[in-house]
């Protein structure tokens, strides 16, 4: 069984619905040409306040929840800009999994190919969870990715859905450009017939700015 | 039963089924600017990979361009981390043999607006861009969406992406817009009605009578801001507005006969279906910070929501907005006018600016700039007077580029400023920390602008 099967962590309340890309990771954050440097962009203007300073009552920076591993958030969380970065960075701030009612939808498939898990539940069960992570004395959360349920320090079980593909990329993690590639042939002989049928859609850019700069 | 247009894309482009819900799916087309791409060139360095079909790439260095109204040849990236990606994007592209409109080409321009103008957006096609706003494709009948910096990767090295087929979306807009609304006030007006994750886990195709009635620049605003409302896609069927403006761009007479089959069946059916008559849209403004939180200009900000999380959300935004409930919008002061973005840059939106505000002049109070969304697009408004007609306005005149939809460049709003904006996004901190952002039409910041605050443009229309 992978590391990554389960996972056990403190939980940290954002009930905010539509909390976007560009407030998990604003602009500033977004020059450089590698991955590194993005925990300190994440959320960063629920975290800092206008002169950089810690905002004492934002839940990342209570002592209860140092070293948070979990995110349960509020709706449509992650939709907005498809960056990637957010991504990164919070996985570099320490979080692997986001527990919320829904997902952006880039948000979702970028998390995937970093392994950083997402879970949908319910509006209510989220609320439950939420509410209980609210309160340092219960905000450790257990998620049991194989047999999908997320279990709090009061014993109770909430079972989630998570389909075969998502599944295995986190438990397994894929090579997935691997694994196209292995069907290159398939590639090949797709484009060909696609191309005959659909001559318009053949692109050919550098010919094409040739011909209108002539 | 018959097919959806989008199911008849899906089909047409499937190399291979990889599960039950997921295609390899083709892409004729792959778009890629200066800051969503570097980690994936990165990436194919690392596994010594090659770009599989490099002349299917367009680069375009967008996003962090300066856009100060120098001449095109002397564009230069002053601040120094975006000088740097600037410059490892051209070195990307010329190592892999992809044509780049880089920050001195005179075509540069925002790539959503660059690829149609060019001709490269033809119907039936599959465009992908690490960018969400990609979705603006479907009103040429192209299915467009954004991708992250890891599907860039897997695209450049495979030119297929691993795809969730999405559900089938249908909104039908009958009857004719009032005037003094465009394509933009419609889509506030749908994304107000449906929700921020209203399309979530859909491709929305539009139909229907004013859908039919809008140009083929008018169906872009609207299909660009469809992923404002959580769509994977939009869709519009090819029709003569479609031929005509592909047409006018390559040469397409051997293809038409067959792009008339890119439409829904009479049979198709779709997950959903909603109808909206265009009668009921007016100029529309958001007065929060999601784009769903949109108002008619003569409406009042919705009272707030008992349930906790709404109503948490909503008072959030008005805080942040320095707004209160059930306050109008109509007369609220402003700072700044932005016209601009992939939304709302292309020429009928600066004809529509310039209709407005030819020989008046912007309020004393606002700084008010119009940032072209391409070379081509100001070239063709300096040809047709709409540039000087802004110029003796007092509207700064700017070079294209991304700009302050996302001020990911030194176009940046102070904190507390208001905006009256023709962008995509009013979440907070999108125009800068602190700054309010309110999403409208070109026409309605346009009289914005004149006004110094945000003002119905259908009271300006009737001086016009």
């Amino acid at each position: 069984m992978s590391e990554h099967a389960t996972l056990t962590g403190i939980a940290a309340p954002l009930p905010l619905n539509n909390l976007d890309t560009d407030q998990i990771m604003p602009k500033q954050f977004l020059f450089g040409i590698d991955k590194s440097g993005l925990a300190r962009g994440v959320l960063y203007d629920l975290r800092f306040d206008a002169s950089g300073n810690a905002r004492k009552d934002f839940v990342l920076n209570r002592p209860d929840y140092a070293g948070a591993r979990i995110l349960i958030a509020g709706a449509n969380f992650g939709c907005g800009s498809s960056r990637e970065h957010a991504v990164w960075g919070l996985q570099q701030a320490g979080i692997d999994a986001v527990i919320a009612p829904s997902f952006g939808e880039i948000f979702y498939f970028n998390a995937q190919n970093n392994r950083l898990l997402l879970i949908a539940l319910d509006e209510a069960v989220v609320a439950a969870l939420s509410a209980l992570a609210s309160d340092a004395k219960t905000n450790q959360l257990t998620i049991d990715v194989a047999n999908q349920r997320v279990s709090t320090s009061d014993g109770t079980h909430y079972a989630f859905d998570l389909p075969q593909r998502p599944k295995r990329m986190f438990i397994e993690g894929l090579d997935m450009i691997g694994m196209t590639l292995a069907d290159s042939d398939a590639i090949r002989a797709f484009e060909a017939k696609h191309e005959a049928l659909h001559p318009w859609m053949k692109i050919d850019l550098p010919a094409l700015r040739n011909k209108q700069a002539a | 039963m018959g097919q959806t247009l989008y199911r008849k894309i899906v089909d047409s482009h499937t190399v291979f089924h990889v599960d039950d819900e997921h295609v390899a799916l083709y892409a004729d087309l792959h778009i890629m600017n200066e800051y969503t791409s570097p980690q994936a060139f990165a990436g194919l360095a690392q596994k010594n990979l090659p770009v599989r079909c490099p002349e299917k790439q367009m680069g375009v260095v967008d996003h962090v361009i300066p856009t100060h109204p120098v001449a095109v040849d002397k564009r230069t990236i002053m601040i120094g981390a975006a000088a740097q990606q600037a410059a490892n994007f051209t070195r990307n592209c010329a190592e892999h043999g992809i044509h780049l409109f880089d920050v001195r080409d005179h075509a540069q321009g925002i790539e959503h607006v660059v690829a149609p103008e060019i001709g490269l957006i033809r119907p039936g096609m599959v465009v992908l861009c690490g960018d969400s706003h990609t979705t603006t494709y479907g009103a040429l009948g192209a299915l467009g969406f954004g991708i992250g910096t890891s599907e860039v990767e897997h695209v450049l090295a495979t030119q297929t992406l691993v795809y969730r087929v999405a559900k089938d979306m249908r909104i039908v807009v009958d009857g004719a817009l009032p005037r003094g609304t465009t394509s933009k006030d419609l889509v506030l007006y749908i994304i107000a009605k449906i929700g921020a994750q209203g399309a979530r886990g859909y491709v929305v195709e539009y139909a229907g009578s004013a859908i039919d009635a809008l140009s083929a620049e008018a169906r872009m605003t609207l299909c660009n801001m469809t992923v404002e409302a959580g769509a994977r896609g939009a869709l519009i069927a090819p029709d003569e507005t479609t031929i005509r403006y592909v047409a006018e761009r390559i040469a397409t007479d051997a293809f038409v006969a067959q792009w008339k089959q890119f439409a829904s069946d009479a049979d198709a059916s779709f997950d959903i279906t909603h109808r909206f008559d265009a009668r009921d849209v007016a100029p529309f403004v958001t007065w929060g910070t999601s784009p769903d939180q949109a108002i008619a200009i003569d409406a009042r900000i919705p009272r707030l929501a008992d349930e906790p999380v709404a109503q948490r959300n909503a008072s959030k935004a008005l805080d942040y907005m320095g707004l209160d409930a059930n306050q109008a919008i109509d007369g609220l002061a402003i700072d700044h006018v932005f016209i601009g973005s992939c939304t709302n840059a292309r020429i009928e939106d600066l004809r529509a600016v310039a209709d407005i505000v030819r020989g008046r002049k912007v309020a004393p109070s606002v700084r008010a700039m119009v940032v072209p969304g391409s070379g081509m697009v100001r070239e063709q408004a300096e040809r047709e007077g709409i540039a000087s007609a802004l110029i003796e306005a007092g509207f700064e005149w700017r070079q294209p580029g991304c700009s302050m939809c996302l001020a990911m460049n030194d176009d940046i709003l102070q904190p507390g400023q208001r905006c009256a904006s023709t962008t995509n996004r009013n979440f907070e901190g999108r125009q800068g920390r602190g700054a309010r952002t309110h999403l409208m039409s070109p026409a309605m910041a346009a009289a914005a602008a004149l006004a110094g605050r945000i003002v119905d443009v259908r009271k300006e229309l009737e001086h016009v």
